[in-house]
């Protein structure tokens, strides 16, 4: 894994995350290539988006991305394009789609689970505990008052 | 000869470590005041011990002494000092070994300064927490020992990795480690007083500071790995939500809630049970950051040390100590019957949604982390959840928070009205709405990013600023001032963190909506305009480091025609690691940060240089800061100084005398 990361930077040691020979020069087209690449994973590195992973695959993403872009796709198509051949994967955001339900409503779920059970506990207490004495109590306190 | 008495003495130490879990517990069990009292001693002597073997390794290090095999993969002679030093913890075995140091240091505190604890309770508390010693020597002697020699040394070693050859990153592993480790004092007293089965106002009090300390080093160490990815990754991102990070953020989130619910055992004698929960959730998270980080289960850009073998040890000690307590919970939380009753509209009902706010936003770390795993385990999917999932999903509970911090702070205990405090209070939420919206009829895109953090960043520092101006009581000016003056320790160091809440809020919002991003190539004598700043290339030179060479431009940038100074942006290559690293040029200021970074050369002449205005950067830091400053502050009240238990003042409350 070690000597994995040490060839992959070294592969990626010329290259720099988004260069400036890469952009387009439609300012809308480069800014919504940019928004794309950021949601989209370097497939080789550990947890980095294209837009700023130093790999070549990345950079090669890049410009596939703008490619598509130039030719008239739009953002959906061209993640549509990039899912078929990678697979989910590449998406830096989980699809909401099947067990990614749970994902996405997991922590939803949980608050409005956990402010039920917080207000009934917080509601409940002043009932449970009874003010009043119990009959040993009053005994007890009857034996301590009257001597 | 050294090394080998380190490692001796390591051994030694986990003898003792095992006499301290088995002895003090028996004792505490049966009344036999000797065997409780042998816990003092065996933990200074499992410091010492410790402390020993690392200043052993330290020396190793420093004397580049590369017959140990630790020093040889990850030092060389011509290394700076201070990272040589640092190179101790920048390596698996190193840094498991200051992780014990920094376990037995705290078992060591915790025998020093008692603060007159219950003989039976202290001695448990020391040996849960000599258990969790045990565990980690065990680890270190059978899978990682550093001591470790080579039979041929080679003349020189492969250097440390030249990311981590950074000031900001020298000081990172020690603050986090202190801030994880020293969660284990808050598992070693929940667990004690789950077998002693009481809980109750005292145990509030000495359980607090262990955890503010805690909370104040882990606030430290992950505000300085912000900072170092900030300036040293060279695209001025400063949170990146990777497994890595998440490990250290979600404890940092479970000890958030952990203190405060630990104020109203303390206070009020209610939450016993749900505070130790947290207590051994903490630790938990803690446990598993170091699973996440040493088992190379989840791919992350900083995991060192990747061994399946090291990965099933930290898993079972994370089952055993995790599991082990949660069973014990189970089967004694009954007993810790809460005492203290509270309204629905009180400081207690604020603090259970404070609770329930962190809690929940750190299961959202936890699932978004781990889910990858699960899903491929579960159903055979590769996927991948990144930043937009946790922007998405983390954000709105951070929201909510900041709603209703100032809210909560303000309330009364018991039962609580917000009477005296709505006015101000009135005021303040239409100032911030206000600046808010001022910020977005002057901003140019039209993000509402911005301005929610202006208003929440507003509301946050004037509730905590309302919040002492309240406690000054109903005088004049001068008596309302001297008295604020006088508040207790703990109540300025609530306003304090608070205000760091609202400061980071602000500072992150800022950035991520106001950062003015300019990517182009350069050629030496050229000049163009970024903002309202220009930027003129001067020179680009190549030169040499003490280990590197290097690529600097000299770039004079000045704010119509005024000169703001001249930024150094270097680009270096580490021969023996064989890794380039980037060097942004950073020109801090108070509103913005001017961020530089040169690229490589062009085939056809010229660099890509990258320059970033990005405004507020340092308020994110600075806010962190003042949190750790506000823990400090509070550690320094007095109710929690050592032996303060027994002569507590009683404050007053009311109109005074004079």
């Amino acid at each position: 894994m070690k000597r994995l990361a040490l060839i992959l930077a070294l592969i990626a040691a010329p290259l720099w995350a988004v260069e400036p020979s890469e952009m387009l020069a439609d300012p809308v087209l480069e800014k919504r290539a940019r928004d794309l690449s950021a949601g989209l994973r370097c497939p080789i590195c550990q947890n980095e988006s294209i837009d700023e992973s130093n790999a070549s695959l990345s950079k090669e993403l890049r410009i596939i991305v703008r490619e598509r872009l130039v030719a008239g796709d739009s953002d959906q198509d061209i993640i549509n394009y990039l899912v078929a051949r990678y697979g989910e994967y590449i998406l830096l955001t989980p699809t909401v789609t099947g067990a990614n339900w749970i994902l996405w409503l997991a922590a939803p779920g949980l608050l409005i689970v956990a402010l039920g059970v917080g207000w009934t506990t917080i509601r409940r207490k002043p009932e449970a505990t009874d003010p009043t004495l119990t009959d040993d109590e009053k005994a007890a306190l009857d034996k301590i008052l009257r001597s | 000869m050294i090394n080998e008495l380190a490692h001796f003495a390591l051994i030694l130490a986990f003898v003792v470590a095992i006499a301290q879990t088995v002895m003090p517990l028996i004792g505490a069990h049966k009344g036999w005041r000797g065997w409780m009292a042998m816990a003092q001693p065996a933990a200074t002597s499992q410091f010492i011990l410790v402390g020993f073997a690392f200043v052993a390794l330290t020396w190793g290090f420093v004397t580049s002494d590369f017959s140990l095999r630790v020093v040889t993969e990850n030092s060389h002679s011509l290394k700076p000092m201070l990272y040589k030093i640092s190179g101790v913890w920048g390596n698996h075995e190193g840094s498991m070994l200051l992780w014990l140091l920094i376990l037995t240091l705290f078992g060591g505190c915790a025998a020093w300064f008692d603060g007159g604890l219950p003989e039976t309770l202290r001695a448990r508390v020391l040996a849960v927490q000599s258990s969790v010693s045990v565990a980690f020597y065990a680890f270190i002697l059978f899978t990682s020992n550093p001591f470790d020699r080579l039979a041929v040394p080679p003349f020189d070693g492969q250097d440390l990795n030249p990311l981590l050859q950074d000031p900001g990153l020298a000081f990172h592993p020690p603050f986090l480690y202190l801030g994880y480790v020293g969660l284990s004092m808050a598992f070693s007293f929940a667990v004690a007083a789950l077998i002693e089965g009481r809980v109750d106002a005292a145990w509030g009090r000495w359980v607090r500071p262990w955890t503010l300390a805690a909370w104040m080093f882990l606030t430290i160490g992950i505000a300085l790995g912000s900072w170092w990815a900030y300036y040293e990754l060279g695209w001025g991102g400063f949170w990146f939500w990777d497994p890595v990070e998440n490990a250290s953020f979600m404890p940092w989130l479970i000890a958030a809630a952990l203190l405060h619910s630990a104020i109203v055992v303390e206070k009020r004698e209610a939450l016993k049970s749900w505070t130790i929960l947290l207590a051994i959730l903490a630790f938990g998270f803690s446990l598993l950051g170091t699973f996440i980080v040493r088992s190379g289960l989840l791919t992350s850009v900083h995991a060192f040390a990747n061994d399946p073998q090291r990965g099933m040890f930290i898993l079972a000690i994370l089952a055993f100590f995790v599991g082990g307590s949660l069973t014990l919970y189970a089967a004694r939380a009954r007993v810790l019957a809460a005492n203290g009753v509270f309204g629905t509209v009180s400081r207690e009902s604020a603090l259970v949604l404070n609770n329930i706010l962190l809690a929940v936003s750190c299961f959202v770390v936890f699932i978004g982390t781990i889910w990858p795993l699960v899903a491929e385990m579960v159903w055979g999917r590769t996927l991948s959840v990144g930043p937009p999932f946790f922007n998405a999903a983390f954000t709105p509970f951070m929201v909510l928070l900041a709603l209703v911090l100032p809210i909560g702070s303000l309330l009364a205990w018991k039962r609580g009205t917000l009477t005296r405090a709505k006015k101000p209070l009135w005021g303040w939420a239409l100032l911030a709405i206000s600046m808010g919206a001022l910020a977005y009829a002057l901003q140019s895109g039209r993000s509402a990013l911005g301005p929610v953090g202006v208003t929440l960043g507003i509301w946050v520092v004037g509730g905590a600023l309302l919040d002492l101006w309240l406690r000054g009581g109903r005088e004049n000016l001068a008596g309302r001032l001297s008295r604020i003056r006088r508040l207790p320790r703990a109540d300025w160091g609530k306003s304090i963190a608070h205000i760091g809440v609202g400061v980071t809020t602000f500072g992150v919002a800022a950035i991520l909506a106001w950062q003015i991003e300019d990517i182009r190539v350069v050629n030496i004598g050229d000049s163009y305009d970024v903002g309202r700043y220009t930027f003129a290339i001067e020179e680009v030179v190549r030169a040499e480091g003490p280990n590197y060479v290097t690529t600097m431009a000299t770039i004079d940038v000045t704010k119509g025609g005024r000169d703001i100074g001249t930024l150094y942006p270097e680009k270096r290559f580490y021969p023996v690691a064989q890794m380039p690293t980037t060097e942004a040029a950073i020109r801090n200021g108070i509103l913005r940060d001017i961020y530089v970074v040169i690229g490589e050369p062009q085939a056809n002449g010229g660099y890509a240089m990258r320059v970033y205005l990005q405004p507020f950067a340092n308020w994110i830091w600075g806010g962190c800061m003042l949190m750790a400053l506000g823990a400090l502050v509070s550690l320094t009240d007095r109710r929690l100084r050592v032996g303060a238990g027994a002569s507590k003042p009683k404050r007053v409350k009311a109109v005074p005398a004079e």
